[in-house]
């Protein structure tokens, strides 16, 4: 039997769904705003993590899994984590032999470097480009695919939501085609979401402009769980522009490069003072929070401006290029100068989103038949990520989610190709009118300034540094814009290739997310991770080692927690600053 | 500074892929660090034209905003290139935008590159590996190997290089310098070259490396610098040890 599989979103999580399910016989359609191709899996620069071991450092999967635990504070359900790193020199391999141009030692094998967080290395890369080249080697398999008749791709359309069955088992998904306009209806048995995380509610950030985080806003409004909303990875280094602001690899510390500002007249390496044991290496959360505080608090950043050296201009360039190429190419294009030269300017921005959609282990959300992959959703990074995990995760989801998926259709006792002929028309048609309904809206707002807006507040509150009354201002005023979003005026009414309808749709879908953000981060009184308040300093396991779920109600989000799967690493204190005990290995 | 900075922008609008293209001209406050697309944010934010008139905001592709996704490709100034790293310090004024139109125009900046995908398939852009099981390691690679790999597998599929080419046009198939390079990197690769003259037939067929007229735009337009006219030395010299063996076989 030839299940048929729907998934949204084509970058390395649903591009891996993808060649999973199609090698297990299964029909796909694969669904993307923009060519999978240009998913912002390109983005990723740093590399891929996996205890391939090939150092003589005594690396091994459990000794990954278990600074991935400690790096993400703990937070995150253990056995999901273990299978993962347990996956990664696999997945490396198999990456490999699909002809990623993996930079190598001069033996022929891969090579591998540091990234923060740990002391092996453990991270292979592609120059400084390695996401790019694994979406690539992900996205020629799928075109074999495509050739053999088993995947259609819809690219230029947008996911609007799932289509339910009375019993409330997800059985397909509304779309829209982004250039006709069209609105159908796609039934299948089960739906994988792999549609990437939520930066751009946070305006500017190093996230491509579709990482809205739309669809799993859309199905959050549908019934589906969001957790861990408030766990918001800010990104060390960044670069400041006037439309995004561009990452600079952490793997750019990896090779050896040293932060630093001026103090007392001298150059000053903060990191490596504060932490002498990981230095620069310390996790991203580490990283960021000591950049902001030197900045902000002590005045220290260059000129007085909130901006610290990111120091390359000691290494040998040949090896810069050969490893680096990538990101010193992005700084001297966009800035305009030369990082073999002079030290970079950089700054913390909004990189990541650790939460996402809640799943099962078996990748299921709450709603029965809806699948997440991804940065979607919530599973692998608890409180804060580690550099190169992010390829890991996509990936490793992706992979274990579409055979999942496949069982679970095989499981069922009634398939849709069995439902009356007319079954989702009325989701599809409510899906319709919502869209005239948008086309026709006429007022005096600016749906792209009311998203400025909302980046601005959020940026400002909602990301380093957290305080409660801070946060429940800009609860208030998200819902001073959901109260402007009504008075929006459609700037552009055509029906052909219309952006402006889409980003507005996609702008109600933000502000919803952008609640449960800002309430899970006021709700939770204790530091973790990313998620750091002054006023509560300390890690509270007592109270606060559980996972956040938000469940929509059209009042606002409600707030639920569940405990955390600690059976296989006891939760201990995180610290930078001395060499990490190792768990036990049980 | 007591005046407002701005910048001019003329921008060729289409409304649809059957409607006839236009010129409208805008006035951006000028802002440190702006690029070509910060400039088509604003005018989201206030869609008015350089008259004062009301005008529907430009549409364009856009996403990583960093040169590695290919979707911003248009002519800026007489040149195709990523409108991301344009930036507006580096312009000369008026800026002149338009759209890649060697591509069917859909709407505005918006092209089809529909071709370069199809393209793609037709030459078996990939390495046809067993399955996505365990299978262990891939076949060791010296640096230099996986250094040329790498250079070409850069390519975003942007379609600068089509544009650039004076042989990709209506009275031409070519699929494209890029597609020249793409079968280079597959057929370099240890597994890749196993199904080598797979792809060499498929590039001298219909729409191929034959219909390259050598002018080397490509290799100066492409974003990437991907050494496409290496490549094109290279497929050329074995397409035609290709068709020699075929000949030989009869």
């Amino acid at each position: 039997m030839n299940e048929k599989c729907i998934i949204v979103g084509g970058g390395l999580a649903g591009l891996m769904a993808t060649i999973k399910a199609a090698e297990l016989g299964a029909n796909i359609e694969l669904f993307s705003i923009v060519p999978v191709k240009r998913s912002h899996s390109v983005c990723a620069q740093g590399g891929i993590n996996g205890a391939v071991n090939t150092k003589g450092e005594g690396d091994s999967p459990w000794e990954h899994f278990d600074d991935t635990i400690y790096g993400g504070d703990f937070l995150a359900n253990q056995p999901p984590v273990k299978a993962m790193c347990e996956a990664a020199p696999g997945i490396i391999y198999l990456m490999d032999r699909m002809g990623v141009p993996f930079t190598r030692t001069p033996e022929g094998l891969i090579d591998f470097r540091r990234f923060g967080g740990t002391k092996h290395h453990r991270t292979a890369f592609a120059g400084a480009t390695t996401g790019q080249q694994l979406l690539y080697a992900l996205d020629e398999q799928v075109r074999r695919y495509e050739t053999e008749g088993k995947v259609t791709k819809y690219e230029h359309w947008e996911f609007l939501g799932i289509i339910q069955d009375d019993e409330g088992r997800c059985r397909g998904i509304v779309a829209q085609n982004l250039r006709g306009g069209e609105i159908r209806s796609f039934l299948a048995d089960a739906v994988i979401l792999a549609t990437g995380g939520p930066g751009i509610i946070f305006g500017k950030t190093t996230n491509s402009m579709i990482n809205t985080g739309t669809a799993a806003s859309a199905v959050y409004q549908q019934g589906v769980t969001y957790a861990n909303g408030e766990f918001i990875q800010v990104h060390p280094t960044a670069i400041p522009g006037d439309d995004k602001l561009r990452l600079m690899s952490e793997s750019a510390r990896g090779e050896g490069g040293r932060i630093w500002t001026y103090k007392d007249g001298k150059p000053w390496y903060f990191l490596e003072e504060m932490y002498p044991e990981y230095g620069n290496l310390v996790p991203r959360d580490i990283a960021t929070r000591a950049i902001f505080k030197v900045c902000v608090d002590d005045k220290l950043g260059i000129n007085g401006e909130n901006m610290v050296y990111l120091d390359l201009s000691h290494k040998d360039p040949k090896e810069l290029d050969r490893k680096l190429g990538g990101i010193i190419e992005i700084y001297e294009k966009f800035i305009g100068e030369d990082p073999h030269k002079v030290p970079m300017r950089i700054f913390p921005a909004v990189h990541y989103s650790m939460g996402g959609m809640w799943v099962d282990f078996n990748q299921m959300t709450n709603i029965p038949g809806l699948f997440a992959a991804g940065e979607c959703e919530y599973q692998y990074h608890g409180a804060n990520r580690l550099g190169a995990n992010s390829l890991l995760s996509c990936i490793y989801g992706g992979m274990v989610t579409a055979p999942n998926a496949l069982a679970y259709i095989r499981g069922l006792d009634k398939h849709v190709d069995s439902f009356a002929p007319d079954f989702g028309e009325s989701q599809r048609k409510d899906r319709e009118d919502q869209y005239e309904q948008l086309l026709n809206m006429e007022g005096t707002e600016n749906a792209y300034l009311i998203h400025k807006e909302l980046g601005e507040w959020m940026t400002d509150n909602v990301t380093v540094v957290r305080h409660n009354d801070r946060l429940l201002k800009t609860d208030e005023k998200i819902q001073e814009l959901i109260e402007r979003y009504q008075k929006i005026d459609m700037i552009d009414t055509s029906r052909w290739s219309n952006q402006a309808v889409p980003f507005t749709r996609q702008l109600w879908n933000m502000l919803q997310l952008a609640r449960v953000i800002t309430l899970g981060a006021y709700n939770r009184n204790e530091s973790r991770g990313a998620h750091y308040k002054p006023d509560f300093p300390d890690r509270n396991d007592e109270d606060w080692l559980k996972t956040t779920l938000a469940s929509f109600t059209p009042d606002g989000p409600k707030f639920d927690y569940e405990s955390v799967d600690v059976s296989l690493i006891k939760p201990r204190p995180r610290r930078y600053d001395v060499a990490k005990k190792g768990a036990a290995n049980s | 500074m007591s005046e407002q900075r701005t910048i001019r922008l003329i921008v060729t609008r289409q409304d649809d892929p059957d409607s006839r293209p236009y010129q409208e001209e805008f006035r951006i406050p000028y802002r440190q660090n702006m690029n070509v697309i910060s400039a088509f944010m604003e005018i989201q934010r206030n869609p008015v034209n350089a008259a004062g008139e009301k005008v529907r905001p430009i549409q364009w592709e856009s996403n990583c905003l960093e040169e590695v996704c290919g979707a911003c490709s248009m002519v800026i100034n007489g040149r195709p290139r990523q409108a991301c790293s344009a930036l507006i310090d580096k312009l000369e004024q008026p800026i002149r935008i338009s759209p890649m139109n060697t591509f069917p125009v859909i709407r505005d900046l918006i092209v089809d590159r529909g071709r370069m995908f199809d393209a793609l398939k037709r030459v078996k852009a990939w390495i046809p590996i067993d399955g996505s099981h365990d299978l262990g390691p891939g076949p060791r690679q010296s640096q230099e190997e996986s250094d040329w790999r790498y250079e070409l597998s850069k390519c975003m599929t942007c379609g600068v290089c089509l544009q650039a080419c004076p042989n990709v046009n209506n009275s031409s198939d070519f699929m494209g310098p890029f597609i020249v390079g793409q079968v280079n990197l597959f057929n370099a690769h240890p597994t890749g070259a196993l199904n080598k003259d797979e792809r060499t037939s498929a590039l001298i067929g219909e729409g191929g490396l034959q219909e390259c007229g050598n002018s080397q735009n490509c290799v100066q337009a492409c974003p990437k610098g991907i050494p496409l006219t290496t490549s094109i030395a290279i497929m050329n010299r074995e397409s035609t040890r290709f068709v020699l063996k075929k000949w030989l076989s009869f």
